[in-house]
């Protein structure tokens, strides 16, 4: 790793490009293990017979890894970034935002060791247990103060929109992982313990927590990184500065909502259900609302599409979240939910979620910061970059395209009846009739997945050349 | 007062706070710091991969 680079020698950039070059790696090890899971569904023998090779404990390693190691990681180095470059200071607190980043890693680590060991809390996107929940907070803590100490020496007069949603996003973060991590311990030697919640209370922290783990870790965070690098690419100031501060605060209002559409149809209450149901679809408006001005950003000079494949990164995970932010709420009608849930469509719009929107815009994000943080004019290859546009786009379709297929049909199996009653299809038929969607999503999956290698190649590439000596390239 | 007045009451509170935002944003007086703030991510010139043919296009401002 280089050291300081002659560019910005008053910003904090050490701790920038540490979160950016892991951000690549733990993307690989994420959707790695999301690879080998999705192999699994096909071939179950590939746990080896090996406790902690099992699906369900090697699930919630793919998504700890994949939202909170390079998810996070991707949001840490931006807002590192960005905070500094949009406030014309160094980063609060010296020291601090080192701790930041070593304490962000050995909780990946502490993850990665404890989950397939079989330590969970059973929460979903919430399992790491009591002692890594504590550490999580600690260090989540010294990372508000470097973001928001940094906010308050600023040099410039206003706070730049991106700001205020990685801020909303570190602030909501905290207190959702608090109040849903509750729990007592058995005892103070033990890894295990019970949420201080029970029954339907229980279900609806959880899911206010799930939820709003997407609105404000998946969305608004990743909202910020557009606010900054969407612009900074085009060379154009957003569409419209205005409606960024109405996106802003429409979207926070309406996001912390919505959290019941995750438990139609179950023991709890029916007017918060359709309470979730109501938000989610109101939720509608501030979402496009942003993806407009994200997308509107490039009026007028569309053709730098042309040669630009990181502005296509950008462009597209836009129109992935447009597009999952359009399911999102029409799944979360009722009688869209009786059919789609538990399904396989869920998993369908999680990906476009998470592929299309999170890993395209982070992707795009980390080629504009890379040639930035090491001295670089561009990175080593643009035509490596348009490659792995390609490999990423195609990935992400033809892994949301099988789940749907999959999804609407085991929905529609599961509620076939006879005319008697009784079920037309037992489960198993259903599974037999996946299969081959499965494999789908696994080819589509490993297409993904080798687009990350790509980067990481060029990235590698762009590091070792001597300072300076790459040129702005174009695509031809 | 009983809880149903309050919430409405209080849901009407905030569709008037947030009309009002959308109000003071489109409101004239604050065109020109907007626009000013939109800008003023591409106007520091720390940037290592800056050349010629990016300088001049910070004209895209809009409404």
């Amino acid at each position: 790793m280089t050291t300081a680079t002659n560019i910005q020698p008053d910003y904090n950039m050490k701790v920038v490009r540490q979160f950016t070059l892991t951000t690549i790696l733990w993307g690989i090890v994420g959707m790695s293990v999301g690879v080998l899971i999705a192999a699994q569904l096909i071939w179950p023998a590939l746990n080896f017979d090996t406790p902690w090779l099992t699906y369900s404990r090697l699930r919630p390693l793919h998504t700890n890894a994949v939202i909170f190691a390079f998810g996070t990681s991707a949001l840490m180095a931006t807002s590192f970034y960005v905070v500094q470059r949009t406030c014309q200071t160094k980063l609060f607190g010296g020291p601090l935002a080192s701790i930041v980043f070593w304490g962000w890693q050995l909780i990946i680590l502490s993850a990665v060791i404890t989950l397939p060991l079989g330590y969970t809390t059973s929460k979903e996107y919430a399992e790491l247990e009591w002692p890594i929940d504590l550490l999580i907070t600690a260090v989540w803590v010294v990372y508000a103060i470097v973001f928001f100490g940094t906010l308050t020496i600023r040099k410039t007069s206003h706070i730049y929109v991106a700001n205020w949603f990685f801020g909303a996003f570190i602030l909501t973060v905290a207190v959702l992982h608090i109040v849903n991590s509750l729990a007592i311990p058995l005892s103070m030697s033990s890894m295990k313990s019970y949420s201080i919640y029970s029954g339907a209370v229980d279900a609806m922290v959880q899911w206010w927590y799930g939820h709003n783990a997407v609105g404000f870790l998946l969305t608004a965070g990743f909202l910020g990184m557009m606010y900054y690098f969407v612009p900074k690419q085009a060379n154009r100031p957003v569409y419209s500065y205005r409606l960024s501060i109405i996106h802003f605060w429409a979207l926070i209002a309406v996001y912390i909502w919505a959290g019941p559409h995750h438990l139609h149809y179950t023991a709890l209450p029916d007017w918060a259900q359709s309470l979730g149901m109501v938000m989610s679809i109101i939720l509608f408006v501030p979402s496009w609302g942003g993806m407009i001005n994200g997308i509107m950003t490039l009026s007028g000079a569309w053709h730098k599409l042309r040669t630009d494949p990181i502005l296509r990164f950008l462009v597209v995970s836009l129109s992935f979240y447009g597009m999952s932010t359009f399911e999102g709420p029409m799944m979360a009608i009722k009688t869209v939910n009786a059919l789609s849930h538990y399904t396989d469509w869920t998993v369908g719009h999680v990906h476009s979620g998470a592929l299309g929107w999170v890993a395209m815009v982070t992707i795009g994000s980390l080629y504009h910061l890379v040639p930035r943080l090491f001295g670089q004019k561009g990175m080593y290859s643009v035509a490596l970059i348009n490659l792995h546009f390609w490999l990423a786009t195609i990935g992400t379709v033809l892994y949301i395209v099988a789940m749907w297929i999959s999804g609407v049909m085991q929905g529609l199996m599961w509620r076939a009846v006879n005319a008697d009653g009784t079920l037309t299809y037992t489960f198993v038929e259903s599974l037999e009739k996946s299969y081959p969607f499965y494999t789908i999503r696994l080819v589509g999956g490993i297409i993904f997945l080798s687009g990350m290698f790509v980067m990481a190649y060029n990235t590698y590439k762009t590091i070792a050349a001597k300072e300076g000596s790459i040129k702005p390239q174009e695509l031809g | 007062m009983d809880f149903a007045t309050f919430n409405g009451l209080y849901t009407l509170f905030l569709i008037i706070i947030f009309v009002a935002l959308i109000f003071w944003a489109y409101s004239k007086k604050q065109k020109q710091s907007f626009e000013e703030m939109g800008n003023s991510i591409l106007d520091d010139d720390l940037d290592s991969t800056e050349y010629e043919s990016n300088s001049s296009e910070h004209t895209g401002a809009k409404k």
